[in-house]
């Protein structure tokens, strides 16, 4: 039987994705306690480059054209009959839009037992799982004899999944991939920002704190007198007053800032996954029960439109004199 | 045919064709469109709707709240009263031509006094109209914008020739010594005077002429009426007679049409709205007193009612036609009336207040809102607050359990009204449970009732948004939902009294819940239950406060329940002056929150209404404090007081914060550490 | 055009969750329990679907504490047919079982399209909507944003992070996963879900065998400590303005 931790790498438009080092650096937590591999499962169409970065012992690496683009029916296709034929401790891949995709169905697939949403291992190869908006969490130990674990991150650092050193790179011959339904027909870009918000170092964001579309303009102030730039949470993207290349949160951009200013933000998890790399986050939030004061360094509980005057003053002050 | 036969025949057939037109379009208007409207609620208490005829017809009350146009209008209305009967000896006069070309009316023909109070009126009646000409052409008020102004103009004119050709008739019958009354008749023989001079045919021609000119413009008039703003004329009566005596602050039912409420066609109104869509003049004082209207808004309750009434016409028409066209085809809501219009308003009554002949703005308002909601047409903010009141029983979203929160450290704690019997059940409402910067002042109000040793308690979870804003949001649904569940809860309580900090919760209350049994128990303001405490001695204040003060009278408690004077009385019984702004009473001018607004997406606004009325008090000198009685005011004029810079010059408190400073309590509430807290400054 | 719609209650997070005696699962006795948020949006695509193409809207749900409130709000936005699944539901079912229920039911619907949401907050074992596709034989994809429908096949719009798009197309019969649909969910005044309670039925079928496996098995359920919540800045605006300024002047900002 097979003790190696199986990870799913997600790329994207001939990017890793951050949440594959992650998976490694989980992979990597368990593979202690199995004393299996850290095995990467690349699929693709001449994209071996990109395994180089990964902290794997190895990577397998699938190529076929039908890979070129993530498609549920053909990564399903080819993952259940590696999973099947090498029958791995466990499998991670990523609780994302191509992660969730497909665990369920290997996991029907299989017959192999799925645990959703864990944030991180234990040396002893218990999961630490989290539901309900980061509320509540779970512990159970990993199913035998083979697991399928969908990952969050917050548990582990990107960088330790990564490394200078390139893994083993093993190409894998597939058989042809037929009958597929799902066909991959072509990107549509997010309109073009002015600003890539996963550059920037300071960066105020507001949610529905923010109440109407005029009051951004006071962000935007504040913005300027800390030579930062204005970005939001997914509810004020929907109504169209800021572009998706400004939205934070799992659906839009991850961010790294020094400071992360969040008013009128409650902190729901899709959105705190956009930002847990940041430096020092502040809170600002009417509801002294919003979970983005878990997160927050600081926080205050007052209205954002009533601090953004007074903080704007105050600002304008300390620069002019 | 001599020329009195040929006159006779002419004001013959001149008066059958007008009153064939006339009685044709009223047809059409009064009995045709009419009988499409949907019932209404049987006209009774005949005593107090003949007291409503004397003082708003007779007396023309509303309408003195512009003291010059007031004045003006009440000697043209008594003018036309008294006059009518002039006009309808012109016409008796001109039938008899034939028979006699200077025919005298039997009886009130030789009745003296009756001449003298016509002669009179006639002059009274064209100062009168030459005022309101000087304000109409000179003056131009704003509240005409959108109004037929030429209508006005013309009609004003019309009256004017009426008068001046009754006056020169008069004269020259005077002069030709046909007339038996002329010593009543001084006007008219000065008049007279003026053609003195000329030859006895030569006045017999002016006379004539005046005549057909006098007969003419009466006749057009008369054509013209219906359907226009001077159809007042012929409907204001019936309107003000056969109004709805309900309590104001109770909505009428919701009739339904396929399972569904709300108005979606100008025929489904009722007949008392169809009345009044048509009795509207066009003045416009509702729209110079609307508060969405000054602030920018895209409501004018005077232009919602004129496009009511052409819809209505049209519509009648084209269906009596019985044709496809456009007509038709044009939806009430959403085309003849903009939905942004429809969500424009407060409801806080100020235009039905203004209003003259009584006009009802705010119910047609519902009626169509109860259908965009119907139709799922409201706006995403709207949409989640309806969406927290119906799952949360608050707009807030949070959990009914945290509800009392509010209340948890204070001790001795307070009674749970649902377990014990209470004298008082204070129904505290979603703002001051709920929000953060309210709940101080709910503190302070518990404080207070405590210290006046009140037996009181409240429904902690138990406790639901009253449903009023609800209702006027057009959420009926929502609104019975509301309803029976706090009815359920209170029917199982034992107390007295309900006391509210609410004015919303209180109109709801006091007016459109029913209570089992019992009947309904006795719904107080704070404010009320202060003022009675004070008067019955109960209560008395340590200290005596010295503020000059100003007070804003909130429209739920003010305008719809006639609350004036208790809180006023409580305020001077603190030893507070109050210093009142210009528009206090009855015309306070609203925050903006009600009707639902406060849970919507504001919208295009020049000027809020709360920052106007927080500039309006800073004119009053040495006025510090802007004293208020419901929280929602608290809400919005605390803001407006810092959207206009005015936050050293004045401070928004509510009426509780004086009283409690007067009380003079002390160490009576535990902080957030456990600590016994001083609360004074 | 069959549309079939497969939803579900979970927990209202507005409310206090408790863990239960044993220490591995939800405390169920004071749960309240509201519509899936992805699943109220799979109901709003599938209605703009029927109304964009024509169709029949088929929407079920596992038994629980108001869900004939639930499936009547959905007839009165527009579903044509409302299912109750009875069976053993009040200790709460994994995902795994619940797609197994729903696969039982909506095989014999024949469905041209199944929409469900993406995901739900309360799923320890994966989605209902990809385990449902797998037990159907059908495709998936996760994460729609918009569906068009052309003969037998549907064009999707799928989210990808950082406001990027995937279209794909998929074969028809398939199950989506709805992230968002084309607008957000229609109000429905209450006064026409009582109409709809009084004039329409909920059709039930029985679910006799819930099979969980496919689950983890959990040791301890907990809620997370406090840990380090943030550092609270107290006062009024003013306060926390020039403590924040402090804030910005140490880290640089300022």
């Amino acid at each position: 039987m097979n003790q190696d931790i199986y990870v799913v790498i997600e790329h994207l438009q001939g990017q890793v994705a951050d949440i594959s080092f992650v998976m490694v650096a989980a992979a990597k937590t368990l593979a202690q306690e199995t004393g299996g591999q850290v095995v990467g499962l690349l699929l693709g169409h001449n994209a071996q480059e990109m395994a180089k970065t990964l902290s794997a012992d190895r990577v397998n690496y699938l190529d076929h054209p039908a890979l070129a683009e993530f498609t549920s029916d053909a990564y399903i296709n080819v993952l259940s009959k590696i999973i099947s034929a090498e029958a791995p401790r466990a499998v991670l891949l990523g609780n994302t839009s191509i992660g969730a995709d497909i665990a369920s169905a290997l996991s029907v697939r299989l017959g192999l037992p799925l645990v959703n949403s864990c944030v991180s291992f234990s040396a002893d190869g218990k999961f630490t799982a989290q539901i309900c908006g980061g509320k509540i969490m779970t512990e159970g130990s990993l199913p035998e004899p083979t697991a399928l674990a969908t990952m969050i991150p917050g548990g582990y650092k990107p960088e330790d999944g990564q490394s200078a050193q390139p893994p083993h790179i093993t190409p894998v011959a597939i058989d042809e991939i037929d009958d597929l339904r799902v066909k991959f027909v072509n990107y549509i870009e997010p309109e073009a920002g002015d600003v890539n918000i996963s550059e920037e170092s300071i960066l105020i964001s507001i949610g529905r704190g923010i109440q109407t579309e005029d009051n951004i303009e006071l962000a935007e102030e504040l913005a300027e007198l800390l030579e930062g730039t204005v970005c939001a949470s997914r509810p004020v993207v929907d109504q169209g007053w800021l572009p998706t290349s400004r939205m934070v949160g799992k659906s839009g951009q991850r961010v790294k800032p020094k400071l992360y200013l969040a008013m009128g933000i409650s902190g729901a998890p899709e959105h705190i996954e956009g930002i847990t790399d940041s430096e020092v986050i502040i809170a600002i939030n009417t509801d002294a029960t919003a979970p983005i004061f878990d997160i927050a360094k600081y926080g205050a509980n007052i209205d954002m439109l009533d601090l953004l005057e007074e903080l704007i003053d105050q600002a304008e002050e300390s620069k002019g004199g | 045919m001599s020329y009195e036969m040929l006159k006779s025949l002419v004001v013959l057939l001149g008066l059958l064709l007008t009153f064939g037109i006339f009685g044709l379009r009223c047809y059409q208007l009064l009995w045709v469109n009419l009988r499409r409207s949907q019932s209404d609620s049987p006209s009774k208490n005949w005593d107090e709707r003949i007291k409503g005829l004397i003082v708003y017809v007779a007396d023309q009350k509303r309408l003195f709240r512009f003291l010059v146009p007031g004045t003006n209008h009440f000697f043209i209305f008594w003018g036309f009263v008294i006059l009518s009967l002039t006009i309808f000896e012109a016409f008796i006069v001109g039938l008899a031509a034939f028979i006699d070309p200077h025919y005298v009316i039997p009886v009130i023909g030789h009745f003296g006094p009756l001449a003298f109070l016509q002669d009179l009126m006639a002059v009274l009646v064209i100062i009168a109209v030459l005022g309101d000409l000087y304000i109409r052409v000179v003056v131009n008020p704003e509240r005409y914008k959108g109004s037929h102004k030429s209508q006005g103009v013309i009609v004003l004119l019309f009256i004017f020739t009426i008068m001046v050709s009754l006056l020169v008739m008069n004269g020259i019958r005077i002069n030709l010594e046909v007339d038996p009354l002329a010593a009543w008749r001084p006007i008219s023989a000065a008049v007279g005077h003026l053609f003195a001079g000329m030859s006895t045919n030569t006045q017999i021609v002016i006379a004539e002429i005046a005549y057909w000119i006098h007969l003419g413009v009466v006749l057009i008039f008369l054509t013209e009426l219906p359907g226009g703003k001077h159809f007042h004329v012929v409907t204001s009566v019936p309107s003000v007679f056969l109004r709805d005596l309900q309590p104001i602050g109770r909505l009428p039912q919701a009739p339904e049409f396929n399972g569904d409420i709300g108005v979606s066609k100008v025929e489904q109104f009722r007949w008392r709205q169809m009345l009044d869509f048509y009795t509207c003049t066009e003045c416009g004082r509702c729209q110079d007193v609307c508060p969405a209207y000054t602030s920018g808004l895209p409501l004018s309750p005077k232009l919602l009612i004129m496009n009511l009434r052409d819809n209505l016409k049209d519509r009648g028409a084209a269906l009596s036609a019985q044709k496809t066209n456009g007509v038709l085809a044009k939806e009430l809501v959403g085309e003849v009336i903009a939905e942004e219009v429809l969500w424009s308003c407060t409801t806080c009554y100020a235009c039905d207040q203004e209003c003259p002949l009584l006009v009802e703005h705010i119910n047609p308002i519902v009626d169509m809102r109860r259908h965009l909601v119907i139709e799922g047409r409201v706006d995403s903010e709207l949409q989640n607050a309806l969406a927290n009141l119906s799952r949360y029983g608050n707009s807030f979203g949070k959990s009914a359990r945290s509800r009392a929160r509010w209340s948890r450290k204070l001790k001795p704690k307070i009674k749970d009204a649902r377990e014990e019997p209470v004298e008082y059940l204070w129904f505290v409402g979603d703002y001051a449970s709920f929000s953060p910067s309210l709940t101080e002042v709910t503190k302070l109000t518990s404080q207070v009732f405590q210290q006046a040793g009140l037996d009181f308690g409240i429904l902690y979870d138990g406790e639901n948004n009253s449903g009023n804003d609800v209702r006027r949001v057009g959420e009926e649904g929502l609104y019975e939902m509301l309803v029976e569940t706090n009815t359920a809860v209170l029917n199982e309580c034992d107390f007295k009294t309900i006391v509210t900090t609410d004015p919303h919760s209180y109109n709801t209350l006091k007016n459109e819940f029913s209570f089992n049994g019992a009947g309904a128990p006795t719904i107080l303001h704070y404010s009320e239950l202060l003022d009675n405490l004070i008067s019955s001695g109960e209560l008395h204040f340590k200290k005596k406060l010295d503020y000059k003060v100003t007070y804003h009278d909130p429209c739920y408690l003010g305008r719809y329940n006639d609350v004036y004077d208790a809180p006023r009385r409580v305020i001077e019984a603190t030893g507070c002056k109050i210093v009142e702004m210009p528009r206090h009473g009855d015309k306070a001018l609203c925050c903006g929150a009600g009707g639902g607004r406060i849970w919507m997406e504001e919208g295009e606004i020049k000027e809020r209404p709360s920052e106007s009325r927080i500039r309006e008090a800073v004119e009053l000198d040495g006025v510090k404090d802007f004293v208020v009685a419901c929280p929602k005011d608290i809400t919005m004029y605390r803001d407006a007081v810092k959207t206009t810079g005015h936050e050293d010059r004045i401070e928004v408190k509510d009426l509780i914060e004086i009283v409690y400073e007067a009380m003079d309590i002390k160490n009576n509430a535990i902080n957030d550490e456990g600590e016994e807290q001083n609360l004074e400054e | 055009m069959k549309i079939v719609v497969p939803i579900k209650l979970v927990p209202d997070l507005v409310e206090e969750l408790t863990i239960n005696d044993s220490g591995t699962a939800l405390d169920m006795t004071w749960l309240r329990l509201i519509i899936n948020e992805f699943d109220d949006h799979a109901i709003e695509q599938a209605i703009l679907l029927k109304e964009k193409s024509g169709g029949d809207v088929i929407v079920l749900a596992p038994d629980g504490e108001g869900v004939d409130d639930m499936l009547f709000t959905a007839t009165a936005k527009g579903a044509d047919q409302v299912i109750k699944l009875i069976g053993n539901f009040e200790d709460g079912v994994n995902s795994h079982a619940l797609a197994r229920a729903f696969s039982d039911v909506i095989k014999d619907l024949q469905p041209d399209i199944v929409l469900t949401g993406v995901q739900a907050h309360d799923d320890q074992d994966g989605s209902v909507g990809p385990l449902l596709a797998e037990f159907l034989g059908m495709p998936y994809i996760g994460y729609i944003s918009g569906v068009d429908l052309e003969n037998g096949k549907a064009l999707t719009k799928k989210e990808y992070p950082g406001g990027l798009i995937g279209e794909m197309e998929i074969i028809l019969p398939a199950v989506l996963g709805i992230q968002a649909a084309e607008q957000p969910p229609r109000y429905v005044a209450i006064s026409k879900v009582r109409q709809a309670s009084k004039t329409s039925a909920i059709d039930e079928r029985e679910v006799t065998d819930l099979n969980q496996s496919g689950g983890p098995i959990i040791d301890r359920m907990f809620q997370p400590e406090a840990g380090e919540k943030a550092t609270m800045i107290d006062g009024d605006e003013e306060e926390i303005a020039a403590k924040l300024i402090e804030i910005f002047e140490e880290l640089g900002v300022l």
